[in-house]
C-alpha cells in the first residue's frame, strides 16, 4: 500500500482511453463502476474536446455483484456495437472489475461480431497510465496486423527507390493528453516533407483501424514518444523488419540528429545540412548578448522521460544553463534518465512522490524549474519561476496558438517559454544599478511583479526566523546589513553559500567580510 | 402531491462516485483527514475533480492498493496500519481521520470498521478514526457526504436540550447568514452538522429538531431519527420560495408564528426579487434539461421553473427518496418528468431531440454538448458555490443565466466594423 496525495499518472485504463479517444472508428467498452466516468473530463475539460471519449462504462453496482455481471457486460457491449458501429472494439476493465474477473474481453469475443476485438488486460494494481497507453496501442497494432506477418517479407528501408517514389514514414506515439502532441505532429511532418519524405500514417492521433493496417506501407517508423510507441515500434521491427528512430527531435541538436537518423535509415542523402542550423531562432537568440545572463542559471528538471531528457540537453548545451536536478516519474525510462543525469553529474530522482520532488527542489535552490503541473505549484510556493514541459498538465498547458515542443518552431517556443519566466538581462542589470534609489521597491521585477514579492517575503521571513542558522552560525549586524544589499533574486543563494563557507572554515559569526570572503571563495 | 411523472432508467451512467464529496468535506472540517483506501483510479479521480493541485499537502490522500495487498487481507490491514502511522507522524494536527472505502476495497471486503476500531484504541485521545464508503458501486457523488455524516453520528453525545440542527455542508458565509436569521426569529440554540471542527460535534436527542440544508442525506436522516431527533419536513433552501418555506417549517417546529417569519425575511425577499429580475429576463421561457448528478436537480428545477419561469423538459436525478423530496415534488409544476437513474446514451438522445436551451450536466458532457450547439451548466459548480438562501437566489439564477447570456453575446453582431 502506498500513500499518495497527488499522482503523476492515472491508472492504466486511462492510458487505454487516451488511445481510443485519439483514434477514429474505435469504441472501448470498459467494465467499470460509475465513478470511473470521471476520466471523460480529462479529455473534455483539459483538452477542451468537443467529443465525448468513445467509451461505454458498464456501470455495475454493488447489487449487481451478487447477480450476473457478465450479462451486464454483454448487454453493454451489444448496445455499444449497435449504437457506435466501431471498426474495431476495445474491451477491458478498470481496477474494480479486475477483481471480479468477468473477463469481458473473452465475453466479447464469444458474441459473434465480425469486427476485430482487442482484449485489453491492463493490471491496475501494478501498472500506470503511460504503460496502459503503450500496451493498448501495441495490442491494437498487433491485432490488426498479425495476419499480415507471415505473408510479408521484411520491409527494406531502401525500397522507395525501386518503387520510384518518395520515402514514406509513420509517425507513432502522439496521443490526446500528451504534451503538445497536436502541434509536434504538424512540425515533424513539415520537417520531413521539406526533406522529401512523406508521412504515411500518424497514429494513434487521428488514425482509424484502417490506417493501422496501412502502417506497413511505410519504410520506417518515427517513434515520437517512447512512452507510448516504443513497444509497437519494436513489434513492427521484429515482425516486418521496420526500422524506427531513437532520437526525439526536441531542441536544435536533437532535431538535426533526428533528421540525420531518418536520412541514414532511408539511405537518403542529406542535402541541406548547413541550412538546418538556421531554421530556428533559438541558436541566435541564445548567442545574442542579452542572453549572457542565462549563463549558469540553475535549473531543476522533472517530467516524463522523453521531455525531461530532452530538456536537460537543451538546458545545458543550447541555453548554457546549469542543470542542478533531473528526474522522472516514468519508471519505464528510469535507465535513460539515470544515464543523462550521470553525464550531468547530478543524481537522477526517480519517484512518484511529488513531495520528494519538492524537497529536492528546495535543496538544489534552482533559479528555474522545468516540470509538470505539480512542479508548477511547488515552484510557486517556493517563489521560483517555472515552465511546464511535460504532463500531467492543466488546461492552460493546451494553448490555442501553435506551440509545439519539437522541431524548429518547438525550439522557438521553448526559448520563449523558459526564458520569459526569468528576468531579462538588461532589466537585471538596470535593477541592480538602481536598487539603492529610494524609488526602488525591493521586490520590483517588472513583468514578474507578484512572484518576486512572494519570493522576497519568503527570504525576508527566512532571515527573521533564521537570524541564527541551523548550524549555530550567527549573522552579525554588519553581515545582515550587507546581505540586504545583495540583489534579492540572488540573496538566497548568497546566504546559503556564505553559511556553507562559514561552516567549512569554522567561522562562528558571519560579518560583512565573511560575505566577501565567501564570494571570492565560490567565484 | 402534484401530478409528477416518475420514470426509472438503468444503463451506463455518467456521474461521479461518492469519493468526490471529499473535495468539499475536507474544507468544511480543516482538522480532519480523508484517507481513501483504494486504487490509483480513486486518487486520480479526486485530483481531477478537485481541478488543480492547489494545496501544499492536501488533507486527503489515497492508500493505493497494490498487488501484494490483494493477495492477503491480513497483510492489507497491516499495510494500512503503516500508512496511517506515517500519516499521523507527518500530520500531528489531524484530529479525525476518515477511512474511506472505495469500489476495490468493498469488493475485496477490506474491513475498515475493524481497522478503525483498532486504531481508535491505539491512538486514544489523539486521533479519532471513523469509516464510511464512498465507493461508486454504492454511492453517487454527493451521497459521499451522507456516508461521512452517518459515520459521525455514533460519536455524538446525547442531550435533551432543545436546539435547531442544520444538517448538510453549507458555505460558511451562508451558514452565518442562516444562523443570524434564526436568532432573529427567536431560536437561540442553533448548531450545524458537519461542524466546522470535526471535534466539535453537536449533541443530539429528543429535543433536537433537524432541518436539512441538503437533499442527499437519506442515511444520515434515518440515523438521526433513531437517536430521537425530530426531522422537520421542508423543501430545501434554494431560491426565495424554497428558503422561505424552509424558514417557515423551522419556525413552526419552534412554535414561532408565520407572521414573525415574514416580518424578518420580507426585506430579504423583496431585495432578492429585485436582484432576480435581470436573470429572469434571460431565463424566462427557456427550456431546461437536467441530467442526473448532484442530487440537487429536483430543487433546482423547482427554483428555475417557479421563480425564473423556465420550462422543464426533463429532471434527472441519480436516485429518488420520495419521502425526503416530498415537499419539493409538491412544489413542482404538473406533468414534470422526473427520471431516476440513467442510461446516458438514451438520455442524450432525448436531449438532442428536445432541443433544450440549457442543459445541466457533468463536466464530461458539457463541452461535447456545447460543440453540438447546446448551452450547458456544469452541475459540480452547485456544490462548490454558495447558492443557498434568499440572499443567494440571484447568484444561483446567475449560474444558469450566464451561459445563455454569453451565448447571446458571442452570436450577436452589435458593432459595425468599417
Amino acid at each position: 500500500m502506498e500513500l499518495t496525495l497527488w499522482t503523476y499518472e492515472g491508472p492504466p485504463h486511462v492510458g487505454a482511453m487516451r488511445i481510443a479517444s485519439s483514434m477514429k472508428d474505435i469504441h472501448y467498452v470498459l467494465h467499470a463502476p460509475q465513478g470511473d466516468t470521471y476520466a471523460d473530463l480529462l479529455f473534455t475539460m483539459i483538452e477542451r474536446r468537443g467529443q465525448r471519449p468513445p467509451v461505454t462504462y458498464t456501470t455495475f453496482q454493488a447489487r449487481d455483484l451478487g447477480g450476473d455481471t457478465a450479462e451486464l457486460v454483454k448487454k453493454n457491449i451489444k448496445e455499444a456495437v449497435e449504437r457506435f458501429k466501431p471498426k474495431t472494439l476495445l474491451v477491458g476493465e478498470s481496477c474494480t472489475a479486475e477483481l471480479i474477473q468477468d473477463q469481458p474481453g473473452a465475453l466479447a469475443k464469444g458474441m459473434g461480431f465480425d469486427m476485430p476485438i482487442v482484449n485489453l488486460e491492463l493490471p491496475a494494481y501494478s501498472k500506470k497510465e503511460n504503460w496502459g497507453a503503450s500496451e493498448t496501442f501495441y495490442q491494437l497494432t498487433r491485432t490488426l496486423l498479425k495476419e499480415k506477418v507471415s505473408s510479408s517479407d521484411k520491409i527494406n528501408p531502401l525500397r522507395w527507390r525501386e518503387l520510384g517514389r518518395r520515402p514514406k514514414v509513420n509517425i507513432l506515439g502522439p496521443s490526446l493528453l500528451g504534451f503538445r502532441c497536436r502541434d509536434d505532429v504538424i512540425e515533424i511532418q513539415r520537417i520531413l516533407s521539406e526533406q522529401g519524405i512523406d508521412t504515411n500514417v500518424v497514429a494513434p492521433l487521428g488514425a482509424s483501424p484502417d490506417d493501422i493496417e496501412r502502417l506497413i506501407d511505410a519504410e520506417i517508423n518515427i517513434c515520437l514518444y517512447q512512452e507510448i510507441a516504443e513497444a509497437s515500434c519494436e513489434w513492427l521491427k521484429r515482425n516486418f523488419g521496420m526500422e524506427y528512430t531513437n532520437t526525439i527531435p526536441i531542441g536544435i541538436k536533437n532535431t538535426i540528429e533526428f533528421i540525420n537518423e531518418v536520412h541514414e535509415k532511408l539511405d537518403l542523402p542529406l542535402t541541406n545540412k548547413e541550412e538546418l542550423e538556421n531554421k530556428s531562432k533559438l541558436p541566435w537568440y541564445s548567442k545574442s548578448v542579452d542572453s549572457n545572463y542565462l549563463t549558469g542559471k540553475r535549473v531543476f528538471i522533472f517530467g516524463d522521460g522523453t521531455h525531461a531528457i530532452a530538456a536537460a540537453k537543451i538546458a545545458k548545451e543550447e541555453l548554457g544553463f546549469e542543470v542542478v536536478g533531473l528526474g522522472t516519474y516514468s519508471r519505464e525510462m528510469a535507465r535513460q534518465v539515470r544515464a543523462t543525469a550521470k553525464d550531468l553529474n547530478v543524481e537522477a530522482l526517480i519517484t512518484n512522490n511529488y513531495l520528494e520532488v519538492e524537497d529536492a527542489m528546495k535543496k538544489t535552490a534552482p533559479e528555474l524549474v522545468l516540470g509538470t503541473q505539480m512542479e508548477r505549484h511547488s515552484a510557486k510556493r517556493l517563489g521560483i519561476p517555472c515552465s511546464v514541459i511535460s504532463t500531467p498538465m492543466h488546461v492552460q498547458d493546451v494553448p490555442a496558438r501553435y506551440s509545439p515542443q519539437m522541431g524548429w518552431e518547438g525550439a522557438n517556443v521553448i526559448f520563449d517559454d523558459w526564458v520569459h519566466p526569468l528576468m531579462m538581462g538588461l532589466e537585471e542589470h538596470l535593477i541592480d544599478m538602481f536598487k539603492h534609489d529610494f524609488e526602488f521597491v525591493d521586490g520590483h521585477q517588472s513583468h514578474l511583479g507578484h512572484t518576486a514579492t512572494n519570493k522576497n517575503n519568503i527570504l525576508n521571513s527566512d532571515e527573521k526566523k533564521e537570524k541564527n542558522s541551523k548550524e549555530g552560525i550567527i549573522w552579525t549586524e554588519s553581515g545582515r546589513a550587507e546581505l540586504t544589499k545583495v540583489p534579492f533574486f540572488v540573496r538566497g543563494k548568497v546566504k546559503t553559500n556564505t553559511e556553507k563557507y562559514a561552516i567549512l572554515r569554522g567561522i562562528p559569526e558571519i560579518s560583512d567580510e565573511t560575505l566577501y570572503d565567501a564570494k571570492a571563495y565560490f567565484s | 402531491m402534484s401530478k409528477v411523472e416518475f420514470n426509472k432508467e438503468t444503463g451506463p451512467r455518467e456521474v461521479f462516485c461518492g469519493l468526490t464529496s471529499i473535495v468539499w468535506l475536507h474544507r468544511r472540517m480543516p482538522d480532519a483527514f480523508f484517507l481513501v483506501v483504494g486504487s490509483r483510479t480513486c486518487a486520480h479521480l479526486i485530483q481531477s475533480a478537485a481541478g488543480v493541485m492547489i494545496f501544499a499537502e492536501p488533507r486527503f490522500g489515497t492508500a493505493i492498493l497494490e498487488e501484494k495487498d490483494l493477495a492477503g487481507l491480513a497483510d492489507a490491514h497491516e499495510e494500512l496500519d503503516l500508512v496511517v502511522n506515517d500519516l499521523i507522524a507527518r500530520r500531528p494536527e489531524i484530529k479525525t481521520l476518515f477511512l474511506v472505502g472505495s469500489c476495490p476495497s468493498e469488493v475485496i471486503k477490506l474491513d475498515l470498521a475493524t481497522v478503525a476500531e483498532k486504531l481508535n484504541k491505539r491512538f486514544l485521545g489523539q486521533v479519532r478514526f471513523v469509516n464510511y464508503s464512498g465507493s461508486g458501486i454504492e454511492t453517487t457523488f454527493t451521497q459521499g457526504e451522507d456516508g461521512a455524516l452517518k459515520a459521525l453520528i455514533p460519536l455524538m453525545d446525547s442531550s435533551d436540550e432543545e436546539k435547531l440542527l442544520l444538517v448538510g455542508t453549507l458555505a460558511n458565509n451562508v451558514e452565518d447568514r442562516f444562523k443570524k436569521i434564526f436568532r432573529n426569529l427567536g431560536i437561540s440554540k442553533i448548531e450545524s452538522f458537519p461542524p466546522r471542527q470535526s471535534t466539535e460535534l453537536p449533541k443530539i436527542g429528543k429535543n433536537t429538531k433537524v432541518l436539512l440544508a441538503q437533499p442527499y442525506l437519506s442515511d444520515t436522516v434515518r440515523d438521526l431519527k433513531h437517536r430521537g431527533c425530530e426531522i422537520i419536513s421542508a423543501p430545501f433552501p434554494l431560491g426565495i420560495e424554497g428558503s422561505t418555506e424552509w424558514f417557515l417549517a423551522a419556525a413552526k417546529a419552534f412554535k414561532i408564528s408565520e407572521l414573525k417569519v415574514h416580518e424578518i425575511i420580507s426585506p430579504l425577499v423583496n431585495r432578492a426579487k429585485l436582484a432576480l429580475e435581470s436573470h429572469k429576463e434571460i431565463l424566462k421561457g427557456k427550456r431546461l434539461f437536467l441530467l442526473p448528478e448532484s442530487q440537487l436537480e429536483i430543487s433546482l428545477a423547482r427554483f428555475l421553473h417557479n421563480e425564473c419561469e423556465m420550462d422543464l423538459i426533463e429532471v434527472g436525478t441519480p436516485y429518488l427518496n420520495k419521502d425526503l423530496m416530498k415537499e419539493e415534488i409538491n412544489l413542482l409544476p404538473d406533468n414534470t418528468k422526473i427520471v431516476e437513474g440513467q442510461h446516458v446514451e438514451k438520455q442524450l438522445d432525448r436531449v438532442r431531440e428536445s432541443n433544450p436551451d440549457l442543459v445541466v450536466c457533468g463536466m464530461g458532457l458539457a463541452n461535447p454538448l456545447e460543440a453540438e450547439g447546446i448551452s450547458t451548466k456544469w452541475s459540480i459548480e452547485m456544490v462548490f458555490s454558495p447558492i443557498h438562501g434568499i440572499d443567494q437566489a440571484a447568484d444561483l439564477a446567475g449560474l444558469f443565466s450566464k451561459p445563455l447570456k454569453r451565448n447571446q453575446i458571442l452570436t450577436s453582431k452589435t458593432l459595425v466594423t468599417h
